[in-house]
């Protein structure tokens, strides 16, 4: 398995990290209501196809990124820089 | 006040000759970490002007007399054999001088010995002379950079340089071995 790293290119899987789903990217605080914490924190898809989680490039530049990949395939679509995707969140 | 003697994380290794590739320590001097403020690109750019250098592209290096500034990550990059400028608040520049130790493999079995150990492409096409990677040697963090066709300079943890040395001796003695009965 490789994952393409947005800053260092195709890279092997051994130097990845895995951390979780992307849910992690939207944190919700305890204004948004008890059911959407207890969705955030115990509840997650699991998706026969397309999923998003986060890898953390270990060995490589040390950044976190959203692997997009198929279950079922196990095709790799693609990977985003984390950082990316907040500075696109702030604006 | 006490003489304090520099030592590399190596001090005293001679350089190693096996299958005509060399190994060997190298003194780099002063190591600064350079990481770039959100926005700061065009003042960063300014305060390395006098070296001659520009803030690296992703994956690449590049000299300029004794200075040399090398990617390895995000907005960052190591500053390596100058003091480092004054970037003022445009980056956070820490000293990682002694922090690391590089090493010099240099010769016709270089690429064959690192191909052991690093799960990217070192073929001169695919890493020409003037890249750079951070990539695990084996099971370790390294900056990697080719400096010429046949030779790379390696940065690992200064605590782990003993660890490189013997991965990268091995790696020559068993390639040295089988050519020998091939």
């Amino acid at each position: 398995m490789r994952i393409t790293c947005p800053l260092c290119g195709p890279r092997d899987r051994r130097e990845f990290y895995y951390y979780g789903s992307d849910d992690y990217l939207n944190r919700v605080t305890v204004e948004d209501g008890i059911d959407a914490l207890d969705n955030f924190l115990f509840l997650r898809d699991n998706p026969a196809g397309v999923t998003r989680d986060l890898w953390y490039h270990e060995t490589g530049c040390a950044q976190w990124l959203r692997v997009t990949r198929n279950t079922v395939t196990h095709e790799v679509l693609g990977a985003e820089l984390v950082a990316d995707i907040k500075k696109g969140a702030a604006k | 006040m006490p003489e304090l003697i520099a030592k590399t994380a190596l001090a005293g290794v001679k350089p190693l000759t096996i299958a005509d590739t060399t190994l060997a320590e190298v003194d780099l001097g002063p190591i600064a970490s350079v990481a770039l403020f959100p926005g700061q690109e065009k003042a960063v750019a300014k305060a390395l002007k006098p070296l001659g250098l520009s803030f690296p592209a992703p994956n690449t290096f590049a000299d300029k007399g004794d200075a040399r500034i090398v990617w390895t990550s995000r907005n960052q990059a190591f500053l390596i054999g100058v003091a480092a400028p004054d970037f003022g608040a445009a980056a956070a520049v820490t000293d990682q001088s002694g922090g690391w130790a590089a090493l010099s493999l240099t010769g016709p079995a270089a690429v064959d010995a690192l191909a052991r150990y690093v799960p990217i492409d070192l073929r001169l096409a695919a890493f020409p002379v003037g890249s750079a990677a951070r990539a695990p040697l084996y099971h370790m963090s390294m900056v990697l950079m080719r400096t010429a066709p046949d030779a790379f300079l390696i940065l690992c943890f200064r605590s782990m340089a003993k660890t490189g040395w013997h991965e990268i001796e091995t790696a020559l003695r068993s390639l040295a071995a089988r050519a020998k009965i091939a």
